[in-house]
């Protein structure tokens, strides 16, 4: 399905959060996954489904003051 | 001498806050952090590049486990996103103090403080322990306490000036007036500055672009650190007063000449 994912158009194969995370690498890493401007726990991950259009975010730390 | 910086729930030996953007690359960010002795350091939150997932992380340099990381919402420019970037950071980490801060302009960086009050009051409502960037105003700065920020941060001047502390005066009246602690941010270009805004009573300093953007960042890192133990120190102390003449420090008595 086409999602928004970080602000561009893409087409993934995961259906839920916890699937598009392992998609795209980064099971490993300290982030944090907005859907539709709603954070998802990470608790949350493998029920929450992804839906067509979906809008959302994958944000993590880097420098800053 | 125990001298503990109480910020909200949390207990900090260090004065100096440090933040972690603008170096040339995370090994010095981390050796530099380290040659602080700072425990708290800020971070942003920012998209994670999907094209290269493997890519290295500030979090691979600094650990979270050693250091108290502070989220910051730098970049935001009202309240809604500041309070989506808390959110956010406390989701992927578990961090409940962060750095509150939404900006006016991008060529002033001032605080919006309208949208710094809107985003405080529900970022308070939601649990966190929020310190907060504002303006060196202290009718705002009260006004923060109130709403229930655990420190209230003025700036000495613009960030990433390094133009030191505009007004001396209104962090004295700040911190006089306070029951959180008052920590300098923004503005502080070198060690004197940080000495001055601990010795006027500040709680802390926290320092970015100074230690970044020095020529030997680690180095001004250890200043950093000494001016802020030396500026606690004074403040400690006790200053003496300011004289308009001179008073001698020798005897003026018990003169063997006429």
């Amino acid at each position: 399905m086409n999602i928004l994912l970080n602000g561009d158009q893409k087409k993934v194969a995961a259906a839920t959060v916890s699937q598009l995370v392992l998609e795209l690498g980064l099971e490993k890493r300290m982030l944090a996954v907005e859907r539709n401007l709603e954070v998802v726990p990470k608790s949350e991950y493998e029920q929450t489904k992804l839906i067509e259009g979906d809008r959302i975010e994958v944000v993590h730390m880097i420098g800053g003051g | 001498m125990t001298d503990v910086l109480k910020v909200g729930t949390y207990e900090f030996k260090s004065r100096l806050i440090v933040g972690s953007g603008k170096y040339k690359d995370f090994q010095t960010t981390k050796d530099a952090t380290e040659a602080s002795e700072a425990e708290m350091i800020t971070v942003a939150v920012r998209r994670v590049n999907i094209t290269d997932p493997g890519k290295e992380n500030l979090l691979d340099y600094i650990d979270p486990k050693k250091y108290t990381v502070l989220p910051n919402t730098a970049g935001c420019f009202n309240a809604e996103d500041a309070v989506r970037t808390l959110r956010l950071a406390r989701e992927a980490g578990g961090w409940d103090l962060v750095k509150l801060e939404v900006l006016g302009d991008t060529e002033t960086l001032y605080p919006n403080v309208v949208e710094t009050i809107k985003a405080a009051e529900t970022l308070v409502a939601d649990g966190f322990q929020v310190m907060v960037y504002t303006n060196d105003d202290p009718i705002v700065a009260r006004t923060l306490e109130e709403i229930g920020c655990v420190a209230v941060m003025p700036l000495g001047n613009p960030i990433g000036s390094g133009r030191g502390l505009a007004n001396p005066f209104n962090i004295r009246v700040i911190k006089e007036r306070a029951n959180v602690p008052i920590v300098v941010d923004a503005g502080i270009g070198t060690a004197s500055d940080a000495a001055k805004a601990l010795e006027l009573g500040a709680d802390a300093a926290l320092i970015n672009t100074a230690i970044a953007e020095a020529k030997d960042e680690c180095m001004m890192a250890r200043a950093m650190r000494d001016a802020v133990r030396a500026g606690r120190l004074a403040h400690l102390a006790g200053r003496m007063p300011k004289r308009a003449f001179a008073s001698a420090s020798s005897p003026t008595d018990g003169y063997f000449w006429d």
